[in-house]
């Protein structure tokens, strides 16, 4: 079985103060697009590896993978913008630098700002227009509830659960405006599994109502609409872990692979998912008993234990969108093992794989040597640390670099993927036709589905099968292209 | 903040109880103690410098 995945990752930007006046998230943003907007005359651009860059709504970098039909090669794709994300920073700091300012801009990969601006990662899925989509929803939205357990970026979130606020208080007409964490009186915090659940208010909608639905319903497939449409999952955090990664996006694909090859499963639906995410984050030894509709309680353990034996079966049918057994294998290996970590509480099991279960032994291991409230505005910097790319501040880099966190991406695979489409999608035409176009100095129009050369009357390409790397008309237009293709490099 | 209000003003519709947070089993050592400490004494200096003004400064104006 095959499937289209992406992922979409929004970048924070931070500032540490010298003598020199401060510097916003804008204007870093700024500085760091000055080498895209030259290379490509935007600040929303496609780059010769397939993948999108562009700044959003409020000056947030966003990078979007190149659609993968591996699991593997988003893995890549995704370590890719980072390096790509890096490489920016570094040369953004040097033009601040030469500007006479001496603080330091900062690139974090995280999910909450100070004032509970919530953004960060989506999780995009091919599926077939065939599919009855409400049955979809219907098996996966328990599973993602709970997913956190597994892959939670760890945060600290107020202890009392905040579902008596209405949608209307913390979200917006515009899916693109920022959204707030509600801030009520902190009051007692504590660690939890990820801070997102609390900016969720549904379980299933479209982005155009005012509250934040765990699966966004637009639809646009960017590619053949009768076939296929895309689910857009916004409920996950950003993972620094590439381990983290490969479980968050493996585990949810393999449920819908099990959705989508009619395995029949038992209703898990949820009474109240909105109050569950919230409770299932507060919760790190995943015993707090669900309700189900079906008037059952279940703990989160046992519902993650059920959708993974159902996974196991279709792994070892070898019928799984993964892309090779080894890695559906290894999916489904550490999603047991952090089921058992869990259960048993003994987390040396998934050591070093999992962001939350690292973040806590740092957090926990900060508190002890200093005797320091959760409060304290150190563990806060210290939690900004944890996902903090810059090279010269970054906690995780430090552990990867000491071997205390596992890889999941060779890193020539990465710098592969810096520069390389994935070979097997439409991507990699794209990627070809960008890299040869500025090559050949020509203007043209891109995007996921079209190709377009600025100065010839004639129309754009369509690529409407994203599964397909060959198309008669855009390696002709590629072809055409003189000189040799140009790479992004920064 | 705005927002406190309407909080306030919710409430009587439908309060949860505050719940009670199992409490989490005991980990074990899973990364050397001395691989975290070793991490945590680099960091140390920028954790004790300005770490109030950097939180309160890393205030995102966009999101999805």
């Amino acid at each position: 079985m095959k499937r289209i995945f992406g992922l979409e990752t929004e970048y924070g930007l931070a500032y540490t103060q010298g003598e020199s006046r401060r510097v916003g998230p804008e204007e870093i943003a700024r500085y760091l697009f000055r080498p895209v907007v030259e290379w490509g005359r935007s600040s929303n651009v496609f780059l010769p590896n397939g993948a999108r860059l562009y700044l959003d709504v409020g000056s947030h970098p966003e990078y979007a993978t190149a659609e993968c039909d591996r699991l593997p090669d988003l893995l890549a794709q995704d370590a890719a913008g980072d390096q790509i994300m890096v490489e920016l920073l570094g040369q953004a700091q040097q033009a601040l630098t030469a500007d006479g300012i001496d603080g330091r801009a900062h690139l974090v990969k995280n999910n909450v700002d100070s004032a509970g601006n919530s953004y960060g990662s989506h999780e995009n899925f091919l599926i077939r227009r065939s599919m009855d989509f409400s049955h979809l929803t219907t098996v996966l939205l328990p599973f993602l509830v709970t997913r956190q357990l597994l892959v939670g970026a760890g945060a600290i979130i107020p202890a009392k659960v905040t579902t008596e606020l209405k949608p209307a208080d913390s979200n917006r007409a515009n899916p693109h405006a920022p959204a707030r964490t509600p801030q009520l009186d902190p009051g007692q915090l504590q660690f939890g599994l990820s801070a997102r659940s609390d900016v969720m208010w549904e379980g299933v909608s479209s982005a155009t109502t005012r509250s934040r639905p765990i699966i966004n319903t637009r639809d646009e497939p960017h590619a053949d609409a009768e076939k296929y449409r895309r689910l857009h999952v916004i409920v996950g955090d950003s993972s620094m872990s590439q381990t983290t990664t490969e479980l968050k996006v493996g585990s949810a694909a393999l449920v819908l692979d099990l959705i989508e090859t009619g395995v029949p499963i038992e209703d898990l639906s949820l009474r109240n998912p909105i109050r569950d995410i919230r409770r299932v984050a507060r919760d790190l030894t995943g015993r707090t008993e669900l309700e189900l509709s079906s008037g059952q309680t279940m703990t989160t353990l046992e519902l993650l234990g059920i959708y993974l034996r159902r996974a196991q079966k279709l792994v070892t049918k070898g019928d799984h969108s993964l892309g090779d057994d080894a890695t559906a294998a290894r999916v489904i290996d550490r999603w047991q093992r952090m089921l058992t970590a869990v259960d048993t509480g003994d987390f040396a099991l998934v050591a070093g794989e999992i962001d939350w279960v690292i973040k806590r032994q740092l957090f926990d291991r900060y508190i002890a040597r200093g005797d320091i409230e959760l409060s304290d505005p150190r563990i806060a910097r210290l939690d900004f640390a944890y996902h903090d790319l810059t090279p010269q501040t970054s906690i995780f880099k430090q552990f990867e670099a000491k071997g205390a966190a596992a890889r999941a991406v060779a890193p020539e695979s990465v710098e592969q993927a810096r520069h390389h489409p994935p070979a097997t999608t439409r991507a990699h035409l794209r990627g070809q036709f960008v890299a040869g176009a500025q090559g050949a100095g020509k203007d043209y129009t891109v995007d996921w589905v079209h190709l377009r050369l600025n100065d010839q009357l004639q129309r754009a390409v369509v690529l409407k099968d994203p599964f397909s790397a060959e198309h008669e008309q855009a390696e002709k237009l590629i072809a055409g292209l003189d000189g040799e293709p140009a790479a992004f490099d920064v | 903040m705005s927002g406190q209000e309407q909080i306030r003003h919710h409430r009587k519709d439908g309060a949860e109880p505050p719940e009670e947070t199992p409490v989490a089993p005991q980990a074990q050592t899973q990364i050397s103690t001395e691989a975290v400490d070793s991490i945590l004494d680099d960091i140390d200096s920028v954790l004790e410098t300005n770490a109030e003004e950097f939180v309160r400064n890393f205030v995102q104006k966009g999101g999805q």
